[in-house]
This record gives C-alpha cells, sequence and structure tokens, in this order.
C-alpha cells in the first residue's frame, strides 16, 4: 500500500506545478460559467411552463460543473499512453506490483490534484461574487463530499478502462471520443439530467455517466432528498466495481497478447 | 501575388500530408461531427422544455448556431499554424523563419490547413439549411451574397483571434488556455442571439470582440427580422466589414509582436 501511496504523492506534486495554467483555465471556467448563466436566465424569463429546477438551483448547479471539471475522465492517462507506445509497459511489469492497481492509482491522482487546484478558487469566486448558493443542510454538503468520492473513484475507473483500451488501438481516438459523447449528454455537464425529455430519463439514470458529475450537485442541491441518497450512491458504487472489473479482465486479456516492440 | 501563390502551394502540400493517413483522418473528422451533433442536441432539449428563448424559436437560434459554426471551422482550419505557434518559439523555430526573406505571418500561416474540422463544417452548414428551410426563408442573390460576406467575415475574425493567440507566445512562450474564453467561450456565445445577454457581455462582443458584427447583426437582415435592440438595418448589412478589419489589426498586433521577439536560444 505504501508504493501506491508514494506514486500517488509524487503524480500530485507534479501536476500542482502549473499554477500558471490553473489561473488561464479559472479565467475561461469564469467566462463559460457567466454565458451559461445568462442563457438559462434568458429561457426563465420567458418560459409558460414549470422548469424541474428553480433559477438559482440551476445556477448553482452550473458553477459546480465549472469547479467540478477536472474530475471528468475527457481522456486516457498520457502517461499510460507513452507507455504502450514506447514498449515501456515491459517495465512496469517488472515492478512488484499489481499492474491494474498501479494504473488505477495513477488515474486517481491525474482526475484529483488538477480538481482540488481549480476547484476550492472557482467555488470561492462563485460564492463571492456569481451568485452560487450554500447547500440547504449540512447533510446535503456531507452527501455531496461523498458523492465526490464516489466520482473521483467512477472517474479513475473510466480513465483506466480507457487506458487499458489502448493495448488494443494504440491511438485510442476512436473511443475516446465516443465516451466524451456519453459523457456530455449522462454526465449533466452540459444540460441537468431533469431537463432532459421525460422519456429518455430512465435510460439516463441507469447509464453510470450521472455518477460523475449530476449525482453528487443534485445531492447538494438537495434536489435528490437525503432519504434518496442511498440508492444513488450504491449506482455510483456499483458501477465503479463493475468498471474496476472490466478494467482489470480487459487488462488480462490485453497483456496475454502483449508483444512489446524493441527499442 | 506572388504571397499568395506561395501561401496556396504551401496548404496545398499541407492537405496532401494529411490525406496520407485516411482512416485516421476519417475516423477523426467522425469523431469530432459526432461532437458537435450532441452539443446542438442539447440546445435541443433545452428548447423541449422550456418552449422559446425571449421570443425566439428553435429554428431561428439554429441559424445562428449554423453561422458562426460555419465560420469558426473555416477560421480555425485555416489559422491552425498559428494555433501551434507555442513550440516553434519554445524550440527556437523561429530564428529560422526570420532567416527566410518572406514575411514571419506567411509562414506560419502556412504551416498548415487542418481538415478535420470539416466535421463541424458539415455539421454548421446542415443546421444552417435545416433553419432557412424550416423558417421558409426566400433566398435572393443579394442575400446568397450578405451570407458569403458575413461567413467571409466571421472566418476573418477567428482568424484575427489566432493570430492573437499565437502573438502572445511571443512573450508568454507557452500558448495560454485563456483565449479559448474568446474562440469556443465566443462560439458558444454566439450560438444564441445576443439580445438575450447583458449589457456589458453585448457591448465587449460588439466592440472588443466584435463578434456580434459577424453572426447576431447580419443573421438579423438574412433572416429579415428586425433587432429587438432596434439597431438600424444598414448597419446589419455593413457589421461583417469589421471581422476584417479586425483582422487587419491582429495581424499589425502580429508584426509588432515579432519586433520584441527574443529567441529563447535553444
Amino acid at each position: 500500500m505504501k508504493a501506491y501511496a508514494a506514486i500517488l504523492s509524487a503524480q500530485f506534486r507534479t501536476l500542482l506545478q502549473y499554477r500558471g495554467a490553473a489561473l488561464a483555465g479559472l479565467f475561461t471556467q469564469v467566462f463559460f460559467g457567466l454565458v451559461i448563466v445568462m442563457v438559462y436566465e434568458g429561457f426563465y424569463r420567458s418560459t409558460t411552463t414549470t422548469p424541474p429546477l428553480s433559477l438559482a438551483q440551476v445556477v448553482t448547479y452550473t458553477w459546480l460543473g465549472q469547479a467540478m471539471l477536472g474530475l471528468i475522465p475527457w481522456n486516457v492517462d498520457p502517461e499510460i499512453r507513452n507507455l504502450i507506445r514506447s514498449g515501456g509497459v515491459a517495465y512496469e511489469l517488472l515492478r512488484p506490483l499489481d499492474l491494474y492497481r498501479l494504473w488505477f492509482t495513477r488515474c486517481l491522482a491525474r482526475r484529483s490534484a488538477p480538481t482540488l487546484l481549480r476547484a476550492l478558487p472557482m467555488l470561492a469566486l462563485a460564492y463571492a461574487f456569481l451568485g452560487m448558493q450554500l447547500p440547504p443542510s449540512w447533510t446535503c454538503l456531507l452527501l455531496w463530499l461523498a458523492a465526490n468520492m464516489g466520482a473521483l473513484f467512477l472517474s479513475a475507473a473510466f480513465t483506466a478502462l480507457l487506458s487499458t483500451s489502448l493495448l488494443w488501438t494504440i491511438s485510442g481516438e476512436g473511443i475516446n471520443y465516443l465516451v466524451i459523447c456519453m459523457i456530455i449528454l449522462g454526465s449533466g455537464l452540459q444540460i441537468p439530467l431533469p431537463f432532459y425529455p421525460d422519456w429518455l430519463l430512465p435510460v439516463l439514470n441507469l447509464l453510470p455517466f450521472r455518477g460523475l458529475f449530476d449525482v453528487p450537485s443534485r445531492l447538494y442541491l438537495g434536489h435528490i432528498p437525503p432519504s434518496q441518497a442511498l440508492p444513488v450512491l450504491a449506482h455510483q458504487f456499483l458501477w465503479t466495481l463493475a468498471l474496476i472489473g472490466f478494467g482489470r479482465w480487459v487488462l488480462a486479456r490485453g497483456l496475454r497478447r502483449l508483444e512489446v516492440q524493441g527499442g | 501575388m506572388n504571397d499568395l501563390r506561395l501561401l496556396a502551394r504551401y496548404l496545398d502540400i499541407s492537405v496532401r500530408s494529411q490525406l496520407e493517413y485516411r482512416a485516421s483522418f476519417l475516423m477523426l473528422s467522425a469523431g469530432y461531427l459526432l461532437i458537435t451533433v450532441i452539443e446542438f442536441l442539447s440546445v435541443w432539449v433545452l428548447f423541449d422544455r422550456f418552449g422559446n428563448l425571449q421570443g425566439w424559436s428553435l429554428p431561428e437560434i439554429a441559424f445562428f448556431y449554423g453561422i458562426i459554426n460555419i465560420a469558426f471551422a473555416l477560421g480555425e482550419s485555416a489559422a491552425r499554424g498559428f494555433d501551434l505557434f507555442s513550440p516553434v518559439i519554445k524550440s527556437g523555430d523561429f530564428d529560422r523563419l526570420l532567416l527566410r526573406p518572406r514575411s514571419t505571418a506567411l509562414q506560419v500561416a502556412g504551416q498548415e490547413l487542418t481538415l478535420r474540422r470539416v466535421g463541424r463544417l458539415l455539421q454548421g452548414a446542415c443546421v444552417l439549411g435545416w433553419s432557412a428551410s424550416a423558417l421558409g426563408l426566400q433566398w435572393s442573390p443579394g442575400q446568397w451574397l450578405l451570407l458569403g460576406w458575413t461567413l467571409l467575415g466571421g472566418t476573418c475574425l477567428f482568424y484575427g483571434l489566432m493570430v492573437l493567440q499565437g502573438t502572445v507566445c511571443f512573450w508568454t512562450t507557452e500558448s495560454l488556455e485563456f483565449m479559448n474564453a474568446f474562440t469556443n467561450g465566443g462560439v458558444f456565445a454566439a450560438q444564441y442571439p445576443f439580445s438575450i445577454y447583458r449589457d456589458w457581455f453585448r457591448r465587449f462582443f460588439t466592440f472588443g470582440v466584435p463578434l456580434a458584427c459577424v453572426s447576431y447583426y447580419p443573421a438579423l437582415a438574412l433572416q429579415g427580422r428586425p433587432d429587438p435592440l432596434g439597431t438600424p438595418a444598414l448597419l446589419h448589412w455593413l457589421a461583417p466589414l469589421v471581422g476584417l478589419l479586425f483582422l487587419a489589426l491582429c495581424l499589425q498586433v502580429w508584426h509588432w509582436g515579432v519586433r520584441h521577439y527574443r529567441s529563447s536560444g535553444s
């Protein structure tokens, strides 16, 4: 376990070096968030129906989204990609560690360090100036934190699975695009899930993607009441287990037919 | 004229080299197309839920969406060299460009004409076509001309933004993510009519980064719709000119940046 902790902390410190990039990112996120908020304000001003979330809730949801962007598994781990392309997997196999657990730890660090760095200033700004609201109760806050931990593991499981799939595809861009599309649709990042047409909701609720962002955010808002938190957290947890299991299986299959190019 | 012929030759080489990897090109374009389709789907979802956006219907919004996405796809593919400029500075390769007897802007512009953005272009064109037929617009030759004029202005504007993004590298070496706010963020904002935004925001995108001049105003003229904000129709026809002026200004800034260039020495 000590070895994995060391990898986690080393990755963490590397990723925390890029403060300039984080500042530029913050600017972009504030900008995007403002546009999204203004579009929603426009819709709410003219609507005749009752939307599933109040405007204040949507605004808070939007800023949560801008804050938690780093948690989303947008891409494969670039280091693992290089290892696979260069044949460095061979060295990885020599280490006295479980390969899947090693890669999973890497992905965990890749998702958590930038998120911490970006989320805190974004949330502080949004509370102070941009109309973001505090959660309605302490329970909601705690549930949000718990669900974010769950989302982190789910995201790492996704990243690890995508990265191992590189053992077949090498470039991985095709699968990556597909997954990005599903995430944009199903995680709530683009649009909160309750806004989707009612016939589509059961499908989206079944898929794993909502555990990445929609579930934590609606727990924060109290839109999913604390009494119903258990089933959604269990949904998130079970999908994480399933993806880890699948990732392990894919890796084992991949290693069986692995040919390391010399060089 | 000689310069233009050289640029065309540069770009021709770039296109042919990309077509060497045909399968990769097709897959990347298809993937990119899919993402833009999903983007538009989310606009549809909001209209499905809310009905209208301050009196604007989905086909009317689709019109803005189509125009800005076509212009962005064209500008972004053509100005790819400026987008990829930061490694040229970092590695010191810019010194070599300075030695050649041609303008630096021309050489950087000739680096690459990216084809993979063709997905966004196609999707923008489809959305625009759907919108025009859903709105029952009659296209006179004058309007075709205005459409071309608008897209030219828009392409120049995005090209100018990319040039600025490259110019910043003379000072920062790294290319900075904040320009994304004006390119990708600008496209996102211009997909909706600028009349729905707050005053300061609309002013910024009219007089600062004049996106509204190459999308919102001429699109009103194309739709034959008066501006809810009350600007005169003549202005809507002239507005795309601002995009061309913006590009000219950005190229001036580029030349100024080149004069301040100090080689990284590597």
